[in-house]
């Protein structure tokens, strides 16, 4: 390797971001210009995809949660990208379905949306997974796991509630980066209602291969949700206690 | 007309909108397509004066109007009191008004006026009109001249880490990009972390003795403290939208934005003068905070130009695709906004730059950038982003790559600033006519890097 080839290198490796790009006159080289057009079609269809609800379904069933499927307000894709208000409702079907499910006042719901990336969701089942077992040995009553279709953050106040339940852990897609089309982002809110605000969730982001793992997600879920019930309160409150990074509003 | 004769300046300014997905999700877009043209028609015939009567938002509701009303100057608006909406593009297409006329009239068009005149325009209108005004400002670089593009390296990272950061602003400086400002979004609101990128940028700029200046994109209460514990500030960044209550949403007020305006002067940083703040806008911001009044977004985009204009800034960047396709849907919306900003910025006497971009949940990719970024240029646009790659690591969007400004520099034969092309020269990355060279290994500016 030649000093120059070397220095290169080291020099690109102090950023993820696109440095030492070539040029073919003022532009760009052919390969880079491909290169961030697959980037970006990977994040197109990650937004674009619909959420394999039957697979996920199965996945989460086979951990031993029972499920539910719900669709927002927003009938399309591309109502739901213009519309965030209708994804943030139940459609009156879902509203019915979450009727029909059995009461138990849990202290918890756990809804896994699709948001704006559904390839996200292959992270949610892991999560699940290694929240499963610690909630039950304390004794946590779960409701269903609801899976959730054309879906924002908010949409979650509103299943929280129709279940009545204490407090509620949204598993959801997020935007899609150009090299991070499947991050998924956790949201917990205490005491679930429709007009919930941003400032009163706590979120964990980035979860994903190549940012924050499961395992690691799920035992800052497991602090954060001990904590929401013992000081019956989420958002500002409980962020300030646990030293967490500040929520970004979606 | 008769549909219209009895409608507020609000409803029609709305109606008469071209279509874009925030009017509609606030539920004050036209419900037809001829209506939004039957709107047009009757804005056209309004007089200009209307807007100096009626207020789209009450002046005893909103320090924003207040300001407009107040600092609305008559004797410039003269030449242009009689005429209705519709005259008023007649009249800046004619021959006659040039450059030196519209910068005359700037203070007697309020951003009411500038909106309702760009929502009869079409496109080439807003182009054309745009072109004939140059708004220059000066800091170490002179930004806004005629035949001169100029870019803001951008060399964010998702962790703020330094020798990222600094990376990125080599090899921005290399691909001929950073004469308007070096101006970093920091991850971070710790002022430790936001000092060490001030002391960071200054030190790059000092020892290469760039004409260029920086700021960090932090709230102007961080960079308040930021002057107050003695860090070499040259830009104070905010935020502004078109009303009071979305300005307080951003944490911001009139006074503040004075006081944070007089801090950076103190300094005494700009070897020209007073002009040390940078402010982005974008369609769409008072709709999101829930202070839009029911006005239209690109009606209160101009307002916030108002805000802007009353603090003689060095930069205005409308970031135009950013907030996503519930406000602006796909590239057609983007480009439109992007004239639309533009223009109205320029009427009313702003240096105002485009962040060319867009969200990957948005209709839009590299081919509308391309179009918005061509059209812009040929516009006169004073700056555009530069990104390495376009991808912005932090933001997780897609703006304008270094690249792409050497590309429109190219196309329509325009320059840097002109004390940057002689620095660019000086050190060696440009040659005489302005061609980049391949960098040298060797080259001083990547022997900074650790």
């Amino acid at each position: 390797m030649t000093d120059e080839v070397a220095r290169l290198q080291a020099w690109r490796s102090l950023t993820q971001a696109r440095i030492g790009l070539g040029r073919s006159g003022a532009s760009l080289a052919t390969r880079d210009v491909l290169g961030f057009a697959l980037d970006h079609a990977r994040a197109r269809d990650a937004v674009h995809s619909p959420l394999d609800t039957e697979a996920l379904g199965r996945e989460v069933r086979d951990l031993g949660f029972d499920t539910v499927h719900v669709t927002s307000l927003a009938q399309d894709r591309q109502t739901y990208l213009a519309r965030p208000d209708l994804g943030a409702r139940l459609s009156s079907q879902a509203v019915a379905v979450l009727h029909d499910t059995e009461r138990c006042q849990p202290d918890l719901a756990i809804v896994l949306a699709d948001g704006l990336s559904s390839q996200a969701l292959r992270h949610a089942a892991p999560v699940l997974g290694h929240l499963r077992q610690p909630l039950l040995d304390e004794g946590w009553r779960l409701a269903p796991v609801v899976i959730a279709t054309q879906a924002r953050v908010a949409l979650a106040d509103e299943i929280g509630a129709e279940l009545n339940a204490a407090m509620v852990l949204v598993l959801i897609g997020e935007r899609p980066g150009m090299s991070s089309p499947d991050s998924l982002g956790a949201y917990l809110t205490w005491n679930p209602m429709v007009g919930r605000t941003n400032a009163e969730r706590n979120c964990v982001s980035n979860i994903r291969t190549e940012g924050l793992q499961p395992a690691a997600a799920a035992e800052t879920l497991l602090w954060l949700i001990r904590e929401a019930r013992r000081g019956a309160l989420t958002g500002l409150g409980l962020k300030d206690l646990s030293g967490l990074t500040a929520i970004s509003p979606t | 007309m008769s549909r219209w004769s009895h409608s507020d300046l609000k409803t029609l300014m709305a109606k008469a909108s071209p279509l874009r997905s925030g009017d509609q999700l606030a539920g004050l877009a036209a419900q037809s397509a001829e209506e939004s043209i039957t709107a047009r028609m009757a804005l056209a015939d309004q007089p200009l004066s209307r807007f100096l009567n009626e207020p789209l938002i009450a002046y005893e509701q909103d320090e924003v109007t207040r300001l407009i009303i107040d600092s609305h100057d008559m004797a410039a608006f003269a030449p242009i009191s009689s005429l209705s909406v519709g005259g008023f593009r007649d009249w800046l297409l004619s021959d006659a008004v040039d450059g030196a006329v519209l910068a005359a009239v700037a203070p007697g068009v309020t951003p009411e006026m500038a909106a309702a005149v760009s929502k009869i325009m079409r496109n080439q209108d807003l182009i054309l009109v745009a072109a004939k005004i140059r708004v220059a400002t000066r800091f170490r670089s002179t930004v806004g001249l005629k035949g001169r593009l100029s870019s803001r390296l951008q060399p964010n990272h998702p962790t703020d880490d330094p020798s990222g950061i600094l990376a990125s602003m080599v090899d921005g400086l290399l691909l001929g990009s950073g004469d308007a400002v070096i101006g970093v979004n920091p991850a971070s609101d710790n002022l430790q972390v936001l000092g060490g990128l001030v002391e960071m940028m200054a030190d790059v700029i000092h020892r290469f003795e760039i004409p260029t200046q920086s700021c960090v994109l932090t709230h102007v209460t961080s960079s308040l403290a930021l002057i107050e514990q003695g860090r070499p500030v040259d830009l104070v960044f905010q935020s502004i939208a078109g009303t009071e209550g979305a300005n307080a949403a951003f944490g911001v007020n009139l006074n503040l934005l004075r006081d944070a305006q007089q801090a950076a002067q103190s300094l005494g940083r700009n070897p020209h003068g007073g002009q040390v703040m940078y402010f982005e806008t974008g369609q769409g911001t008072a709709l999101s905070s829930g202070a839009h009044h029911g006005v239209d977004q690109q009606t209160l985009e101009a307002r916030a130009y108002g805000v802007a204009r009353a603090f003689d800034p060095f930069l205005v960047n409308t970031v135009v695709g950013f907030i996503g396709p519930e406000y602006l849907f796909d590239g057609k919306q983007i480009i439109r906004a992007g004239l639309e900003d533009h223009f109205c910025g320029k009427l009313l006497g702003l240096p105002i730059g485009c962040d060319v971009c867009y969200t990957n949940h948005a209709e839009a990719d590299q081919d509308d950038m391309d179009v918005l970024l061509t059209l812009l240029a040929a516009a006169g646009v004073n700056f555009i982003m530069g990104v390495p790659g376009a991808d912005d690591i932090m933001l997780n969007y897609q703006s304008t790559s270094f690249h792409d400004t050497l590309y429109a520099r190219r196309l329509l034969n325009l320059r840097p600033a002109p004390e940057f092309e002689a620095w660019l020269e000086a050190v060696g990355i440009a040659d005489a006519q302005g061609l980049l060279r391949t960098p040298e290994p060797k080259h001083p500016l990547l022997q900074v890097l650790p």
